[in-house]
């Protein structure tokens, strides 16, 4: 990992909407590696790669990432114990 | 429940020199949103072939200005977005953008302050729309910039900065210059470090809310001194933008 490649989850916030349909990044999430409980813009982000890495700020464990293609994107967030998001 | 986040077709109504690599962006748009300072809009070009670039630039404007966004875009020499609004957009031109995105690098004058603002290079961007908000606002939350750049010839809003800090109550702005630095400067001369950031918070009073925007590495290290020199985390929001150019 080259760290002065890393960006904060604010960078992919406008991806994050498309899949969540809102703005997440100051919904809280939990991860599930070290029970850090945080804003969803504060985890770190890894964009250069075929897909993008969501890691924990704390304990740098993966949290969320996802993968594009033409139609699909595929998304597995199970480093995330959960996510919190307002429906009203 | 927001509405979700639609691309638009903006028409750029000017465009103004910051700095050599720097240029600000009218955007007038059809379904603007009003924004907070500190938010974000995407923009997407697409080739002939239907291929795709997009990126993220902050809007510099204060949300008072309504029907249009200002987006200040440092020219990335290789880079596949910025080179094309520096050498081709012009005046009249359409751009596809969404936003304005973004719910926690964000400051309005109700979360109160003092507010200490660090900002690398362009990571000024943002800022600027939180001083610029907080003036239009008559806001008087006291509020610290302390802002490095390369050479004074990179200093973006430079007249707006020292106009804003001459008439504008409890606004201080603190500048360093990494690089080089002009006969007679007065300002610090080294990159951001522990003991920078203890002069600018002594200023300015108790638990400040602190915003870093900049290169990776710089916001790392600040976000880490600012923390060791007493502020709790939570009162810490960082922005990294990359590496250093």
């Amino acid at each position: 990992m080259d760290d002065s490649l890393m960006l904060d989850a604010n960078a992919v916030a406008g991806d994050l909407a498309e899949m969540f349909g809102y703005d997440v990044t100051a919904s809280m999430h939990c991860c599930s590696h070290c029970g850090n409980r945080g804003a969803m813009a504060t985890l770190l982000a890894y964009i250069h790669g075929p897909g993008i890495v969501l890691r924990c700020s704390i304990c740098h464990e993966v949290v969320v990432r996802w993968v594009r293609t033409p139609t699909r994107t595929y998304l597995d967030a199970r480093g995330a114990a959960y996510m919190e998001v307002a429906t009203r | 429940m927001p509405e979700p986040l639609a691309w638009q077709i903006g028409t750029v109504t000017a465009v103004r020199p910051e700095s050599a690599e720097v240029k600000s962006f009218t955007l007038a748009l059809p379904a603007w949103r009003p924004h907070r300072a500190g938010q974000h809009y995407d923009v997407r070009l697409t080739a002939e072939d239907g291929y795709q670039a997009q990126r993220s630039y902050s809007i510099a404007s204060a949300p008072s200005r309504t029907g249009e966004v200002e987006l200040t875009i440092e020219r990335i020499p290789d880079g596949e977005v910025s080179p094309y609004f520096h050498d081709v957009v012009r005046v009249g031109d359409k751009v596809e953008v969404r936003g304005p995105i973004g719910g926690y690098f964000v400051w309005e004058p109700a979360l109160g302050g003092p507010l200490m603002l660090v900002a690398g290079g362009s990571g000024v961007v943002p800022l600027m729309a939180m001083i610029r908000e907080r003036a239009a606002a008559g806001d008087a939350t006291p509020t610290a910039l302390l802002y490095s750049s390369r050479t004074i010839d990179d200093v973006i809003y430079r007249d707006e900065l020292a106009s804003l800090a001459s008439s504008n109550h409890g606004l201080q702005v603190v500048q360093t210059l990494t690089r080089s630095q002009p006969p007679g400067w007065t300002g610090y001369a080294r990159r951001i470090d522990s003991e920078m950031l203890g002069d600018v918070l002594r200023g300015l009073g108790p638990q400040p809310l602190a915003y870093i925007c900049g290169p990776t590495l710089l916001v790392e290290a600040t976000a880490n001194g600012l923390v060791e020199l007493g502020l709790p985390p939570a009162r810490v929001r960082t922005e990294r933008f990359g590496p250093t150019t």
